[in-house]
């Protein structure tokens, strides 16, 4: 076997681990994370009614409207079902059933739940300058 | 056989290629005016058909590039034309089947595949038979490969691996929770970016190759060098995508550790620019090279945007802005389109002749898309540094308000993707015009 066979099956043996390692150990440790069983019907509904289209989740999706990674959190369940339900200039209402937009609602309440985005206050990576932004109280 | 296989893979590709734009451009105006336009062509279904038309046009056109010069990189004596064939088909019904989804209002998948869930089975079955195309080509070369092939079959192998990531999320142990979910999400849309990229650089490889007459360059301790550290960054360097995602710190570190592995990238296209220069001027008058050396531009570009975007403190204001979508577009136009579009204009100059006119209307498309999209891709960051500005210095901000602040610049991006559009459409109509005959010699080296 070449060197060149040798660092290709090191790099890809050294990936699976790494995949194994994101998908047990570095996703597995968050709180309330998980996803009720109506949420998680929320969740599929998301995806039919492409909203990510639109809104974003963590920074991912579309920058139509505004990302909704914390907007149950800021702004409590009665608002986003407002918009779900009359729509608005740039949102079409896409006339959802009321238990529909319900799931919809308790899976961006999960989604509020898991984190905050954008992040107030990192602390993560010394060496990456966000160490300065703390100290420099940049908000 | 498989020839012709490729051109009619190479053709359906600029199809897509026009879809993606036309679609692109209509939701730009969408985006700025949701009004009328917007309830005349959904936003929610423009977006899809744009980034799938255009997803399925780099990995159509790569497939078909691959597919065509396969056999003569390799020595091999078509081995399975029947399974070129059934790919072929496989892949176009799939891909016609999705658009006709997004039409239909159909979804449920996710970001980039937002088509129903079951599309994903015949893309998966198409690519499988693909991959079994290709290595029956390769499995029999015999000593060293030359550094395409190795970038052509990784690319092959791991776009299944990596779009089977993708679909993980079909199992509840993914996609009930979020931050897996996500994660999962980001790592496999970036390996696959990797995997048709290793298609794609592949297949520029192997037309410099083709064009200088020499093939050392294939076999030289850099490019295999530059490969191994491709591959690293498509397996690792998905990461800074995820910065802001509550998943394990460490998962964060090594995303930083592996993103800045590209300044060596950086440093070494500083390091031989005199030499690129010289290439150039050599070369200057050969069609499909006036697009390689405009890939390598926006090689540099995008490098620069990438390398700032993986630095945490600079990514915490660029990350979910129009700054990422620069990149993308970037890299996606700039880099996968132009050296596709070489392959196309290399492959085509091999069995068509052009006339002198011909030639002009590609040489001036050329340069208006190069020219719209520097400009583009300057608003969209433009439009990225104004949504930071305010995520960074006014907490809470309003969103419509936040929208309004970026809309000159998203103006200037709509009627820049216009410009764009005419020129890449004009480049597409002309590679899909007049017969194809593959029994046709004509010199490879046209140009103006």
């Amino acid at each position: 076997m070449n060197y060149r066979r040798i660092a290709f099956f090191t790099i890809v043996i050294l990936a699976s681990v790494y995949t194994y390692m994101v998908y047990t150990a570095g996703t597995n440790n968050m709180d309330g994370d998980l996803l009720s069983a109506k949420a998680a019907d929320g969740k599929l509904l998301w995806q039919q009614y492409n909203c990510q289209a639109c809104h974003q989740l963590y920074g991912l999706g579309g920058y139509m409207g505004p990302d909704l990674t914390n907007e149950v959190k800021l702004k409590g369940r009665e608002y986003p079902k407002f918009f779900i339900t009359q729509g608005s200039a740039k949102m079409p209402n896409l006339h959802l059933k009321p238990l529909e937009i319900d799931d919809i609602v308790d899976y961006l309440s999960c989604v509020s739940n898991s984190g905050e985005y954008p992040i107030a206050q990192p602390n993560t990576t010394f060496w990456g300058g966000l160490n300065l932004i703390k100290t420099m109280n940049i908000k | 056989m498989d020839k012709k296989i490729a051109i009619l893979l190479l053709r359906f590709s600029l199809f897509l290629l026009i879809g993606a734009v036309v679609f692109g451009v209509v939701a730009a105006f969408v985006f700025i005016d949701a009004g009328s336009l917007g309830k005349t062509f959904p936003f929610r279904n423009l977006r899809p058909l744009h980034v799938s038309s255009a997803v399925f046009w780099i990995l159509t056109a790569a497939a078909g590039s691959v597919l065509f010069f396969i056999d003569e990189a390799t020595g091999s004596q078509n081995p399975h034309y029947k399974i070129s064939s059934w790919y072929l088909w496989v892949w176009i019904i799939a891909v016609l089947s999705v658009l006709v989804s997004f039409f239909m209002s159909k979804f449920g998948g996710r970001e980039y595949w937002e088509f129903p869930p079951l599309l994903a089975l015949p893309i998966l079955l198409a690519w499988i038979l693909f991959a079994i195309r290709i290595i029956s080509s390769v499995r029999n070369v015999k000593g060293k490969w030359p550094v395409y092939l190795w970038m052509w079959v990784t690319g092959v192998i791991f776009f299944i691996i990596t779009y089977t990531e993708a679909n993980l999320w079909l199992l509840p142990w993914v996609r009930n929770n979020i931050i897996r979910d996500i994660t999962i999400q980001w790592k496999s849309n970036g390996s696959l970016v990797g995997s048709w990229n290793m298609m794609v650089y592949g297949t520029g490889i192997y037309l410099m190759c083709k064009i200088s007459g020499e093939n050392t360059t294939a076999y030289s301790r850099q490019s295999y060098f530059f490969y191994f550290l491709g591959l690293t960054n498509l397996l690792f360097n998905w990461g800074h995508h995820t910065y802001l995602v509550p998943a394990a710190p460490w998962i964060q570190d090594v995303s930083y550790i592996i993103s800045m592995t590209e300044w060596i990238i950086f440093l070494n296209i500083i390091r031989n620019w005199q030499k690129t220069v010289s290439i150039v001027m050599r070369h200057k008058n050969l069609l499909a090279y006036k697009f390689i050396f405009a890939s390598e531009i926006w090689v540099f570009l995008n490098l620069i945007l990438a390398l700032f975007m993986s630095i945490p403190a600079i990514n915490l204001y660029t990350h979910g802005t129009h700054i990422t979508v620069a990149h993308a577009m970037g890299t996606t136009i700039g880099i996968n389109t132009m050296l596709l579009m070489a392959s196309v204009f290399y492959i085509l100059s091999t069995i068509k002749q052009w006339s002198k006119n011909e030639l002009l209307i590609i040489h001036t498309s050329f340069w208006t898309v190069n020219i719209s999209l520097f400009v583009f891709w300057l608003s969209l960051i433009g439009a990225g540094v104004v949504k930071g500005y305010y995520s960074a210095t006014v907490p809470g901000q309003n969103f419509q308000l936040m929208m309004s602040e970026t809309m000159p610049y998203m103006h200037i991006f709509a009627w820049a993707g216009l410009v764009l559009m005419t020129g890449l459409t004009t480049l597409a109509t002309m590679a899909l015009k007049g017969n194809y005959n593959l029994k046709q010699k004509a010199p490879a080296a046209q140009g103006l």
